[in-house]
């Protein structure tokens, strides 16, 4: 490299350097440096694609179906998932022009917010939440507006103070019940609320529904099945958490046409289509998957009864998630801050948690500890905790 | 580790306290309907599944299909529940098919196998042929597969 000129500073476009890093990032480096950690750090299934799954995938290459689907997704595939959603979630999209296949929900999510947002637009979301939704509209030129969700209110959304965020700006709600990572679900007097601010403000909703098979207790019921919902709801669903798909990445949005048209228009320019070999797997999902998939779910909540239960007895104060694979107990008893907190467990206990800190306003004063690991691994977890629980209190 | 072992196979215990948390039971309760399902005769033991081959290379385990005469009074019952007294024999069942019994032995040799079936089996009146086949691997039993897939090492923080 002889002679070459300084190269210029700004190489990296303004709003790309301004995004915040993942506070995810830095656990994920120590943790990387340790032995014998307990995690309780992971977001994803402990469980492996059901066989039946993946002998499909296998199956798909050996019949050499190695091209491109269409960029809506394998019609087989639309049809079979707005099957899905008529029978189990009472959702009616057609699979010619209100489905599109996509690479995982996160490349759906983006897409939807990247459809919806002119520069400028906010979008309101609910915090904490997952960590790629601020980040998501920041990259489409939008500016993401968090409401916090309250432990007293278990965590679901506050309409009032949604409806006090509503600007003259404000083009949608985006919203992800059960929730990663409080585990909190939207049901009942809270879920109508909510649906009567965004149809009384006239604004669009995307609900990112991929814990929705994962509840404990009450069925799941999609905001989108609510009066005057579906024609202004993106609904964003995937195959990642209830049948175990997340290295799959096969995920899907379903909204009125324009909406879906406007996102295939940017699918077919970044994507062209959802990879062949998963989609394959994702229509065996639907067709011969449900057996495994109710399994799984039945160990999920088997292993959330213990885990919560053992958190409270420690003296974390943790709501019963009705959702998702999380628990999210309060640590502010010990005094210290969610990512002090999750730094000092890690090193004196190995034990890795995410601090709530993470996840946005409204995370701090919480940790999330993900059980989708072994029910061994949680008895020796909520040992190590429950020590460390102890030191500090004596101090 | 044998004495361990002849203790599985034969009638391994059964955890009530866990099996009982499993199932949301009391240990009383959970012993109570254990009881009655023994009595019923549907619960006839409980025995560990092993891999004989990790354990002993020289293990032997055959399959062999059998062919008999019916009796004119027992059936095929006579000659099966004779066959099926035999310590050496793990498994028998009647099939359909070409042949009418189909059953595992085990040995801790080759030899004391083939014995057991030209002395033993064979001689048997109204056992009319044998077919042995040695079994050279195992891959899964009773819903268990013999070999552990290969570790997979998953993210050990992700969002």
């Amino acid at each position: 490299m002889s002679g070459s000129k300084s190269v210029r500073k700004d190489r990296v476009a303004r709003h790309i350097a301004a995004l915040p890093p993942s506070g995810i990032r830095k656990f994920f480096d120590l943790v990387s440096t340790m032995d014998d950690v307990i995690s309780l750090g992971i977001g994803e299934p402990d469980f492996t694609t059901p066989w039946t799954i993946r002998e499909s995938g296998i199956y798909s290459i050996e019949r050499g179906h190695t091209s491109y689907t269409s960029n809506l997704g394998m019609l087989s595939l639309r049809r079979e998932i707005c099957q899905y959603l008529a029978r189990d979630y009472r959702l009616a999209y057609h699979p010619e022009n209100e489905c599109i296949v996509t690479v995982g929900v996160s490349e759906a999510l983006d897409i939807a917010i990247r459809a919806i947002t002119s520069p400028g637009d906010e979008i309101i979301y609910t915090s904490p939440s997952f960590v790629s939704y601020p980040a998501e509209i920041l990259m489409a030129h939008g500016v993401p507006v968090p409401v916090a969700t309250k432990r007293e209110n278990n965590f679901a959304p506050d309409a009032d103070a949604i409806e006090r965020a509503i600007t003259g700006k404000t083009k949608a709600i985006l919203i992800n019940f059960p929730c990663n990572p409080t585990g909190a679900t939207l049901s009942g007097a809270a879920l109508k609320r909510l649906a009567d601010v965004v149809t009384k403000h006239d604004l669009l909703l995307i609900t990112d529904e991929i814990y929705s098979e994962l509840t404990y207790g009450e069925a799941h019921v999609s905001i989108a099945t609510l009066p005057g919902m579906r024609e202004r709801t993106i609904f964003l669903h995937g195959f990642s958490k209830a049948f175990a798909m997340t290295g799959w990445r096969i995920g899907y949005a379903c909204a009125p046409a324009d909406l879906i048209d406007a996102m295939k228009k940017i699918h077919q320019y970044a994507i062209m289509s959802a990879p062949t070999v998963a989609q394959e797997a994702a229509l065996e999902a639907l067709r011969r998957g449900g057996e495994a998939k109710a399994e799984m779910h039945a160990s999920y909540q088997e292993r959330r009864d213990f885990f919560v239960g053992g958190l409270n007895e420690i003296g974390l104060d943790c709501v019963l998630p009705h959702g998702a694979f999380y628990a999210f107990p309060a640590i502010k008893k010990s005094g210290l801050s969610s990512e002090e907190f999750a730094e000092k467990l890690l090193e004196k206990e190995h034990v890795a948690v995410i601090p709530g800190s993470a996840f946005g306003p409204g995370g701090e004063g919480f940790v999330r500890c993900s059980y989708a690991t072994s029910q061994e691994e949680l008895g020796e977890a909520l040992k190590r905790i429950s020590r460390f629980v102890g030191k500090i209190a004596k101090k | 580790m044998d004495k361990l072992l002849k203790i599985l196979t034969e009638n391994a215990p059964i955890d009530l306290a866990k099996v009982a948390k499993a199932a949301k039971m009391t240990e009383k309760e959970v012993a109570k309907e254990l009881k009655a399902l023994e009595k019923s005769g549907l619960y006839r033991g409980c025995t560990a599944i092993l891999d004989d081959a990790a354990y002993d290379q020289e293990q032997v385990r055959a399959l062999i299909e059998v062919r008999i005469t019916p009796r004119r009074e027992g059936g095929f019952n006579q000659v099966a529940r004779r066959i099926a007294k035999f310590p050496e024999v793990s498994d028998l069942a009647l099939v359909s098919g070409s042949y009418d019994l189909f059953l595992t032995v085990r040995g801790s040799s080759l030899k004391e196998v083939a014995n057991f079936v030209a002395a033993k089996l064979a001689t048997i009146d109204g056992v009319i042929s044998t077919s042995t086949s040695f079994q050279l691997k195992k891959y899964k039993e009773s819903g268990h597969m013999m070999e552990d897939d290969e570790e997979y090492e998953r993210l050990k923080v992700c969002p």
